[in-house]
């Protein structure tokens, strides 16, 4: 298939950036979006014209490393994958595609369709943890968990810190990621203890580095390649509004 | 606590009790209403509006749903203005997948109640609070309603219904809102939320739509 891209480019985080347009011919329908930008950045190598930067790691859905706003939407026009896993055979043969980086303050450009993510990795680092020592490993039975909320647990645990949330929020909030990490320890026995100092301390950090609220509007979860429920916000709220007021 | 109200969270909170205060306000003010529909000349609509507008909780609680309407007006040019500073980049091509188109757009809703909410202050409030139109008995309260729904001023039934539009609109993403914030829902409660807001969205819009209908048809026929 032969397509037309037109890609954000910018050459550094202080320089201003703009679109530009190239075609690109004889695309396989079966290659992936990352491996169709491959092809697109061996012919600009060949042209000796700077290829476009673009983040990926793993290519099975699992990292969250890949980003990219594809035709107006995070990940692409596919439901519930991130854009590596996303296939040619998703769009047609002479489509205009428009591909942006993650738009959010917090979410600074490095190159080209290349974000610096470190203010999820800033937020983790303020309690999306629990303290325990370390030592042999503890009896798998010793403290018994209901399957229900282990399972709530596990499926908040599914976030890969991709930050589709972010990228497809009106406000650039962050309160998906976020709510996913608190629910995630949160739900668990061994993540009580510091439940109160965690969210209190993760939302602390998530305003100070300008992510915008929650309007409540699901956006988040419509694009959220790992299907995390904003349920999880509303467990995050609760534990916050708890946690002031226990104060 | 100080940390809380400083919050992105608890400036949510703030929209979203002040919020779930006027629905309740809504509710109360749309039965008042309605009462007017229920006799002719209006008596048990004089009764209870005088009632309303003498006794001391009213007069108190007059100013807790002013106090209401300011804090839910001033939290939201707040957080609407973070908001809009959280992207300085707006996207180029920008398809929203099939979320409702209110949730999107409350501050603008917002706006056109506001703007709405002026008029109906000059219209009523003012007239009822400042001036004697009602202790000099030139008219009555029912008269005072009816007396701007009439086919010389068509407008304002047109401008009310289209105000009441408005409101629905932000109803029915308002109401479920307000529970997620609060921190009152999961994914049982979200679509039942979502109904019970809905239909109160229809009944509030639908109900205070009747009124200034109800009284141009009459004026009209």
């Amino acid at each position: 298939m032969n397509l037309t891209l037109k890609i954000w480019r910018q050459a550094s985080a202080k320089a201003s950036g703009k679109f530009e347009t190239y075609k690109i011919t004889d695309i396989s329908t079966e290659s992936s979006f990352l491996e169709m930008l491959d092809v697109l950045n061996d012919k600009l190598i060949k042209e000796n014209v700077d290829p476009v930067a673009y983040d990926h790691d793993c290519r099975e859905g699992i990292c969250g490393m890949c980003s990219l706003y594809i035709n107006g939407r995070p990940h692409g026009p596919d439901e519930d994958i991130t854009t590596c896993q996303l296939h040619m055979r998703k769009f047609k043969d002479g489509d205009t595609i428009t591909i942006e980086p993650w738009r959010a303050g917090p979410f600074p450009v490095i190159k080209d369709l290349a974000v610096d993510r470190n203010a999820f990795d800033k937020i983790l680092q303020e309690g999306g943890f629990i303290s325990v020592n370390t030592g042999s490993a503890p009896d798998a039975n010793a403290i018994l968990i209901p399957t229900q909320k282990a399972e709530l647990s596990m499926d908040a645990a599914a976030c890969i810190g991709c930050g589709a949330c972010v990228a497809a929020c009106k406000n650039s909030s962050a309160m998906l990621f976020v709510s996913a990490k608190v629910a995630n320890l949160g739900l668990l026995p061994q993540g009580r203890a510091e439940a109160a100092t965690r969210v209190k301390a993760m939302i602390a950090k998530m305003d100070e580095l300008g992510f915008g609220s929650c309007t409540n509007t699901g956006a988040c979860e419509a694009e959220c390649p790992k299907n995390i429920s904003i349920s999880n916000i509303a467990f995050m709220n609760r534990e916050f509004l708890c946690a002031n007021i226990k104060e | 606590m100080s940390g809380f109200v400083s919050s992105s969270i608890g400036k949510k909170v703030i929209m979203s009790v002040t919020g779930l205060f006027l629905i309740i306000f809504l509710c109360l003010h749309l039965f008042i209403n309605l009462l007017a529909l229920v006799d002719a000349d209006g008596s048990i609509f004089n009764t209870v509006a005088h009632f309303m507008g003498t006794n001391i909780i009213m007069f108190v609680m007059q100013w807790v749903l002013a106090a209401g309407f300011i804090f839910h007006i001033l939290y939201s040019l707040i957080l609407t203005l973070k908001n809009q500073a959280a992207r300085p980049v707006k996207y180029e091509v920008n398809t929203r997948s099939d979320i409702t188109w209110s949730s999107q757009n409350m501050f603008i809703l917002g706006l056109g109640i506001l703007a709405f909410l002026v008029l109906h202050i000059i219209n009523y409030f003012y007239k009822l609070k400042f001036t004697d139109l009602i202790e000099s008995g030139q008219m009555s309260e029912y008269e005072l309603v009816t007396s701007i729904f009439t086919a010389q001023y068509w407008y304002y039934p047109v401008i009310y219904v289209i105000a009441f539009i408005l409101l629905g609109l932000h109803l029915n993403h308002s109401f479920q809102s307000s529970f997620q914030t609060l921190g009152l829902n999961n994914s049982n409660w979200l679509p039942r939320l979502k109904f019970i807001g809905t239909l109160y969205a229809i009944v509030i819009a639908v109900g205070f739509s009747i009124i200034p209908i109800y009284f141009l048809m009459k004026a009209l026929l």
